[in-house]
């Protein structure tokens, strides 16, 4: 006995605010290609859910069809998934959503999924500020049918068979801001310190969240000519500001610079600092961060920060007037009207 | 005119004419968008406050305003209702369609028409009556705005006088109509009054018919399908309806709109339910995916393009096993088709709808009572069975108006299906959200939100096991698509059940939804006419029940009457039937667009009976 080590307590595990690890917030195994960039996104969001402290049960998890769309697959197994139909998220997601006020949408998309197929539900989900962070895990091509170009391609990129894009690509963050999404970025799934602050802010705000995240397909447009490779976003990656981010819960006032940094109120308290990189970039005002968009297309700059903020405009749920207590879960006495009712519409139709 | 119905009456106004009393079909002729329904209403209205059943069908063309339409209203003392192929009086308001509707109606009908049309040169063997509807309007009407109006109530009052409807009734009518717009009521009135007044000192009643007060509706209401359909939806517990607006659904949505906000607003001014427009069908269905997903009582109501635009949803729904309720309110396809007439030509692809081996509940309602009451049933079976259930209704049934018992309100209590709680789940420890626990093949589940590490699942439209775990197994695909057909014969004792009459005959004739009201007549005609008696059997829902293949059994030739062009019903029957029973089936289909009529069933079967 005399030569037994003594009992070392082991080190306490990890635990976020709501008394959960890290692991409670992953999921299954990926089956996509090492490297894709759309594995990193869930490293992010795996993250940034587990600071946060969200309880992983009010998370779901709708996605579309894609590389992309299988990605809730491997994050989150304690939120609910619907994996749906191609392009299709966007309903689904707002169906669910109005069923169930409570709950925190994370929806999952691809640059087809949400650019071709689904423009049309895209385009009208971000006019209804639907609670919803909306993310577009962005590779220029339809990864899972094998590489073909999607709508978000750039003009002269180029396919690995060398097959030359010749039209111009759609601006999903552009298009988010003008049709009333109240949280627009961009981001790289490669930029990890960026993209990790986007995302906690995507969580604290209140309304539509559309992140077009870059994310190589490391399988078939990561190539020489393609301008959604690795390489290219290193060298062309144009961050507008330096993204950081103060949850509410950690109530420690850093202080900062007003004249190099904006500061943003989210909703719940929180704050999005902006170091700024440019000088007077406003990403409250909505038509600046339209102008500045088109800039970067003309100067071939990939784009990247929070283009556009507004955490005060009322969201789809706040429009609806709905009771707090989820419409799933109403009892009979408050969905069925009582006989007194039948009998006087019934009156009135004789 | 079958000449049994004419009932001899005092007074008669020609020498040696019969009259005919409570048993006419009444047609109005106008021009779409003139404000003729109104006046169309307060008719039908007065006829039903008379005590005589009623039926209204407006023929409208797809069109805001200017193209001809005709409201068709029958008054039958037998309770008939469905659509009379033969007009017994027109109201030829339409110059445009004058001549014709003049010249389609058979030797002895009555016509009003407006004096310049000088239509009674057309005929000699109608019964004319001019009125100069101008003349008549300007003094009721100073504002000339509106007289265009104004103008179709005068019809009104000639024809009360004409029939012999009791104005007081007409008056109840226009009040009711007019509500709390009591400067309009009087207004539409006065023109009644002007109309009548006119017909008492300028008009001899030369034409056979009348109504004459009966005890027939007494209690009785009078309601569109839609309306019904939407007030079933409101106590059926909807809770979250996503739509696109299509003729001839539309209705649904809109009137549930109204009744939401009047009864489903609580104390404290919030809503009980979502109501979204949407921006297609496409995004409707997955609105209501999403929402049954997450335990909503969700629904949606289209037509045919709807239902074409839905197909990629509906598999999803049936393969996840999501919750949802899906009105068609039929109209003739293929493609735009006929937008304003009446078909029953999506069972077959509503039925099957989406690729691969899926395929649907579908309820089918006949009258406005059906419309309210499959509605509770619809949402329960909906979550029982964790699918969509589809309710077949049509243009006929949905914008026409019906005259209706009371609904009963609904005594069972909402069934939410198999969903397990955080209680639930702490005992179990766990689930698999695709295992026939019970051997019903319906399985467990939980909704997104539940509170509990073990709650959660994997809803996808991909292969899957039992427990949601992506597959390609074929074992677990068989497996799974197995347990989804067993699922769907749990379903069939379900359903509701058909209404069957047999036990008289070896012919037996089957139908379903608005054919329902032309069958009852055509039987009685064969039975009058030609002394042929028939069984009748009227199905109410997809999958069949024993009931059917029993009736098939027991006859002979079973004519099956739909309104489709390939005996879609026919078909559906065939592959649940077996081999043997198939040469029985024969086929009455109707595909011309108009509500199907008695004679037209009664005069097609006589053909195909060899007789
Ligand atoms: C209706 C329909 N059409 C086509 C497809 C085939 N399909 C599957 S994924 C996909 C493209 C996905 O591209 P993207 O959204 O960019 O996702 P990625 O794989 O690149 O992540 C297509 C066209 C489908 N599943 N459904
Ligand atoms: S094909 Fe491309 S998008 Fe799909 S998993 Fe592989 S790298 Fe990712
Ligand atoms: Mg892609």
């Amino acid at each position: 006995m005399a030569t037994s080590t003594p009992d070392r307590p082991a080190p306490a595990p990890k635990i976020n605010r709501i008394g959960l690890a890290v692991l409670d917030y992953r999921g299954g195994k990926t089956t996509l290609c090492a490297g894709c960039g759309h594995n990193a996104i869930s490293e992010r969001i795996i993250d940034a859910m587990y600071e946060m402290g969200v309880p992983p049960e009010r998370v779901i998890k709708p996605s579309g069809i894609g590389c992309s769309s299988k990605s809730p697959a491997y994050f989150m197994g304690r939120s609910h998934s619907f994996n749906a139909v191609h392009g299709r998220m966007p309903s689904v997601a707002t169906g669910a959503v109005l069923a169930n006020r409570h709950l925190i949408a994370l929806g999952v998309s691809g640059d087809g999924d949400t650019a071709s197929i689904g423009v049309g539900q895209f385009i009208h989900l971000m006019r209804r500020n639907l609670p919803i962070i909306y993310i577009i895990e962005d590779n220029g091509v339809y990864g899972l049918t094998k590489g073909q170009f999607s709508a978000t391609a750039d003009m002269g990129s180029t396919l690995k068979t060398g097959v030359i894009n010749d039209l111009p690509p759609i601006d999903t963050c552009a298009m988010a801001i003008t049709l009333g999404a109240t949280f627009v970025g961009r981001s790289f799934s490669g930029d990890k310190k960026q993209l990790h602050a986007m995302m906690k802010a995507a969580i604290a705000h209140n309304g539509t969240v559309m992140l077009d995240v870059v994310s190589p397909c490391v399988t078939f447009n990561d190539h020489e000519g393609s301008t959604k490779s690795y390489k290219y976003m290193k060298d062309h990656d144009e961050p507008l500001q330096e993204v950081s981010f103060v949850p509410a819960f950690e109530d420690i006032a850093i202080d900062y610079d007003p004249g190099t940094t904006i500061d943003v109120t989210m909703h719940d308290g929180s704050h999005l600092r902006l170091r700024k990189l440019e000088e007077d970039f406003d990403p409250t005002n909505r038509i600046q961060a339209i102008t500045r968009l088109n800039e970067a297309h003309e100067k071939g700059e990939v784009l990247t920060g929070v283009f556009y903020v507004n955490s005060k405009a009322p969201t789809f749920v706040d429009l609806l007037n709905m009771t707090e207590e989820p419409l799933a879960t109403l009892p009979e006495s408050a969905v069925r009207p009582g006989r007194e009712v039948l009998e006087q519409v019934m009156e009135e139709l004789r | 005119m079958a000449t049994t119905d004419v009932g001899l009456r005092e007074g008669s106004s020609q020498a040696g004419q019969k009259p005919v009393v409570n048993n006419m079909s009444i047609q109005v002729a106008t021009v779409n968008g003139s404000g003729s329904q109104s006046s169309n209403t307060v008719l039908l209205r007065s006829i039903f406050q008379m005590g005589v059943p009623v039926s209204g069908k407006n023929l409208f063309p797809s069109n805001i305003a200017g193209l001809p339409t005709w409201y068709t209203i029958r008054a039958n003392k037998d309770g008939y209702i469905a659509r009379k192929k033969e007009i017994d009086f027109v109201v030829a308001m339409n110059p445009e369609t004058a001549e014709e509707d003049v010249m389609s109606v058979a030797p002895g009908a009555a016509v009003l028409y407006d004096e310049p049309l000088n239509l009674s040169r057309l005929r000699s063997d109608l019964v004319f009556y001019a009125v100069p509807y101008d003349k008549l309007v300007a003094p009721v009407c100073p504002e000339a705005k509106v007289r265009k109006l104004v103008k179709n109530m005068i019809y009104v009052g000639v024809v009360a006088k004409l029939l012999e409807i009791d104005v007081a009734e007409v008056e109840k009518a226009i009040r009711k109509q007019f509500a709390k717009k009591v400067k309009a009521a009087n207004l539409n009135l006065a023109a009644v009054k002007a109309g009548y007044d006119y017909a008492a000192a300028n008009l001899v009643k030369r034409d056979p018919y009348f109504i004459q007060r009966m005890d027939k509706t007494a209690g009785k209401i009078i309601i569109d399908g839609n309306s019904a359909a939407a007030l079933g939806c409101m106590f059926a517990g909807a809770t979250m309806v996503a739509w696109y607006p299509i003729t001839p659904s539309s209705s649904l949505p809109e009137s549930m709109i109204d009744y939401m906000k009047r009864f489903r607003i609580r104390a404290d001014g919030k809503a009980t339910f979502a109501i979204v427009q949407a921006e297609d069908e496409l995004a409707a269905i997955g609105m209501v995916v999403g929402a049954g997903w997450a335990g909503a009582r969700a629904m949606t109501a289209t037509a045919g393009p709807g239902i074409s635009l839905m197909a990629e949803f509906a598999g999803l729904a049936y393969y996840a096993e999501v919750p949802g309720v899906i009105w068609d309110i039929q109209r003739v396809g293929p493609s735009t088709g006929l937008p304003t007439r009446t078909s029953q030509g999506d069972i077959l692809s509503t039925a099957f709808l989406s690729h691969g081996d899926t395929k649907h509940i579908l309820l089918l309602p006949c009258s406005a009572e059906e419309c309210f009451s499959m509605a509770s049933e619809a949402f329960d079976l909906a979550e029982q069975f964790q699918t969509l259930v589809f309710v077949m209704s049509d243009l006929d049934l949905g914008m026409n108006n019906w005259m209706a018992d009371p609904f009963k309100y609904p005594e069972k209590p909402i069934s939410r299906g198999k969903v397990l709680s955080k209680a639930d789940l702490d005992r179990l420890g766990g689930f698999a959200r695709y295992e026939d626990v019970d051997g019903d093949g319906v399985g467990y589940r939980t909704l997104p939100g539940t509170d509990h590490p073990a709650a959660a699942y994997f809803a996808r439209g991909s292969g899957h096991n039992e427990k949601a775990q992506y597959s390609e197994r074929p074992d677990d695909f068989e497996r799974n698509m197995e347990r989804l057909n067993r699922k769907f014969e749990t379903a069939r004792s379900f359903v509701p059940r058909p209404e069957v009459d047999t036990g008289k005959s070896k012919i037996g004739i089957i139908g379903y939804g608005t054919s329902h009201w032309g069958l009852i007549e055509a039987r009685d005609q064969l039975r009058q006419e030609y002394n042929i008696e028939t069984d009748y059997l009227r199905l109410r829902a997809y999958p069949f029940t024993r009931e059917v293949h029993d009736f098939v059994k027991q006859h002979d030739r079973v004519y099956v009457v739909e309104q489709n062009r390939d005996a879609q019903m026919l078909t559906l029957l065939k592959m649940d039937l077996e081999a043997a029973l198939h040469t029985r089936l024969r086929s009455i289909a109707h595909i011309h667009g108009l509500p199907l009529d008695a004679r037209s069933v009664t005069d097609e079967l006589m053909t195909m009976e060899g007789k």
